[in-house]
């Protein structure tokens, strides 16, 4: 791939967007590393599209930069930026073949020869053969490959993708997610990706910002945000957490010491974000192990008892909601790879985890709900 | 399905009323059935009178309304029409094409503006679009008159600024005719490309600009070719009456800017010459079709202008 553009970083700096009274991105400043594939993550008017919008140039800011390099392009036409976006609804111009389609970046700058770089690009997409073809002739995924040859063969800085792959049905998604990592990295190009889908984000990117509310939340290498997650919305934006309300009573050692509703639990020190006070402790279903009898709990694990309310078969896995004696219900996910058929709604039963599997969250910050807020959003991917 | 059509159709051959060949005959007349009404007006209306114009063009010469036609297909009648009058043929079209091109100039900004850019006042701007048709095609035409008249404030204005000589004038010349074209017919161009503006979509304007286009290579490379159908519909709806037209030039101008729409007029209204007015009808509507073809035919290919 010819890369003769100097290289750069994507930086925004205090980037903000107002529309009236509605603030729909907030202070943002991030770094995106060069060559690196960033993921933008959020439910919908969260200001993820807003941002990517202002990058492209297709939104001025408010206020705030954003430098490419050393250059300040936040003021620039969208058409004198080395930027190029790949459109939620693909945006093909109809009344042009493949070919053309592709083609439109190059004979817009005045590149007379463009053959060979097109059929270089359909192929890179696997579309040979497709060009003298109309885009409403191609299929959904048919047509999202060519939206990314359309905008890769300007060998763009930065590649700007808005919910590329929301349209497709999950067979056809998972297929182009692997595609995606592969040209990625094929052609070494900044990846932006704006998704609401979290496994998407996960699944793809180096990094991935959490957005809510025209800020990001947390940002991070997916297994750092999975694993310790920053704040209760990412906890349960970023798949799901069981979140129980506690208190710090103490330090033993390296752990800090909580007591909830009644039972004490404790967390080491590193996996804590609050050392003191009201506070949520965090575990995730999956880290959860079921057992019948009280007794049954390994040596110095955190223990929550409780009735089964409800189960789930979900194939690889199996879901158990527990009811708790404060009437809190908590997740567990249990892999099926060896099957308990003993379990039945209104079992007494034990979940047990290990303190470094938890995570403390600061509590009594504004707005906080420590869970049900991806349920829209769960509602849109859906439909 | 056609072997079942067919079984069926045998089963109720020997005349079974209300069976399912009936009702699936019945089906299939159903569209002929509601083609009925149009057709028959159409008929009665357009064909029969058409026939009967193209027979009236090649009448004797030489009979007239009191003598009585004889049918003599006196095809010469033709040439003889052209050769009288295409002076106010070529006038036709050239003002005719005159105006387009300046309907053109103030249609398709007018339309994208409303489409585009109108916001909460698009219908408003519609209805001032349309509204003058609410009044008649002569009154307004008249106005147009009043407004050009050598006394009226357009003229005074011109002169004042030195746009017209001391003693110029608007009225009776082909300016007038011209302008007045371009107004009566205007509400034609714009309606079809509003139409056809309106359902673009905003995203490929926004691909295009990401894509290195400027606002210009935008409009060239796809607000246009995407309006094309709006376009031609819009220049086909403008050209075609504005080519017949004999108003404005009555109106408007003198003898010496009649149209051949003002030929046919008084040939068959005045000069009671029916061949003659059949003829020059039927020329002319031969003309439009062949300019409106070579249209269709260039328009039609370069999808990508």
């Amino acid at each position: 791939m010819a890369r003769d553009t100097p290289a750069g970083d994507l930086r925004l700096a205090h980037l903000t967007k107002t529309f009236g009274a509605f603030t729909a991105v907030d202070d943002l400043s991030l770094t995106i590393a060069q060559g690196s594939f960033f993921a933008l993550l959020g439910a919908s008017g969260c200001g993820k599209t807003t941002t990517l919008r202002m990058i492209a140039g297709l939104e001025q800011p408010t206020s705030g930069q954003v430098l490419l390099g050393d250059r300040d392009i936040a003021r620039l036409r969208p058409y004198k930026r080395p930027v190029n976006t790949v459109f939620q609804s693909y945006a093909l111009f109809p009344h042009l073949d493949i070919f053309e389609n592709v083609a439109f970046g190059l004979r817009r700058r005045g590149i007379r020869k463009v053959d060979e770089e097109v059929r270089r690009m359909l192929s890179l997409v696997q579309l040979d053969g497709y060009e003298r073809r109309r885009p409403a002739q191609l299929s959904g995924g048919q047509q999202q490959r060519v939206a990314l040859a359309r905008a890769l063969i300007n060998h763009p800085q930065l590649l700007l993708l808005d919910e590329p792959l929301g349209a497709l049905d999950l067979k056809l998604r998972r297929q182009m997610q692997i595609e995606l990592k592969r040209i990625q990295s094929e052609v070494g190009i900044t990846f932006l990706h704006v998704t609401h889908d979290q496994e998407e984000a996960m699944w793809m990117a180096d990094t991935v910002a959490v957005m809510n509310a025209g800020r990001i939340e947390q940002l991070g290498a997916p297994t750092d945000i999975y694993e310790y997650p920053a704040t209760p919305f990412v906890a349960n934006f970023l798949g799901q957490s069981n979140l129980i309300e506690a208190e710090v009573t103490g330090q033993d050692g390296d752990d800090l010491l909580l007591t909830g509703h009644g039972s004490r639990f404790a967390t080491p020190r590193d996996r804590a974000r609050a050392h003191a006070g009201g506070v949520w402790l965090g575990v995730r279903p999956e880290k959860l192990h079921l057992v019948t009898e009280v007794g049954a709990v390994p040596a110095g694990r955190n223990a929550v008892s409780g009735v089964l309310t409800d189960i789930c078969y979900a194939g690889v896995s199996t879901e158990f909601l527990l009811r708790t004696s404060w009437g809190q219900e908590l997740s567990v996910f249990t892999a099926n790879s060896d099957p308990d058929a003993g379990l039945v709604p209104g079992t007494q039963v034990t979940a047990h985890w290990h303190p470094r599997h938890s995570f403390v969250l600061p509590r009594g910050g504004e707005n906080e709900t420590p869970s049900g807020d991806r349920e829209p959003e769960r509602i849109e991917a859906a439909t | 399905m056609s072997a079942l059509a067919h079984l069926g159709s045998a089963h109720s051959a020997p005349g079974a009323p209300g069976g399912p060949a009936t009702a699936r005959r019945r089906h299939r007349f159903l569209p002929y059935l509601l083609l009925l009404p149009g057709a028959a007006w159409l008929l009665l209306f357009f064909a029969l009178p058409l026939l009967q114009l193209a027979a009236a063009s090649l009448y004797d010469p030489n009979g007239s309304l009191s003598t009585g036609y004889a049918l003599t297909w006196a095809f010469g009648n033709y040439p003889a029409a052209l050769q009288a009058y295409w002076p106010q043929f070529g006038r036709s079209f050239l003002y005719a094409g005159l105006a387009l091109v300046l309907a053109l100039l103030m249609g398709y900004p007018l339309a994208y503006a409303i489409a585009c850019k109108a916001g909460r006042w698009k219908n408003l701007l519609l209805v001032c679009v349309v509204a003058p048709m609410f009044t008649s095609f002569l009154v307004r035409t008249l106005a147009w008159k009043t407004i050009l008249s050598d006394n009226g404030w357009l003229v005074g204005l011109l002169r004042d600024v030195h746009l017209l000589g001391p003693d110029g004038r608007l009225l009776a010349t082909p300016i007038a005719v011209v302008l007045g074209l371009t107004y009566n017919f205007l509400p034609f161009l714009v309606l079809p490309l509003y139409a056809s503006l309106e359902r673009l979509d905003q995203r490929l304007l926004e691909a295009a600009s990401d894509l290195y286009a400027s606002a210009w290579q935008t409009f060239r490379r796809v607000t246009l070719p995407l309006s094309m159908p709006g376009l031609i519909a819009g220049t086909l709806l403008f050209f075609i009456p504005a080519t017949g037209d004999y108003i404005n030039a009555e109106l408007l101008g003198t003898p010496k800017e009649y149209m051949i729409g003002n030929v046919i007029d008084s040939a068959f209204l005045v000069r009671l010459d029916y061949p003659q007015g059949a003829a020059l009808s039927f020329l002319l509507m031969s003309a439009i079709l062949a300019v409106v073809f070579v249209y269709l035919r260039r328009a039609g290919t370069e999808e990508v202008l």
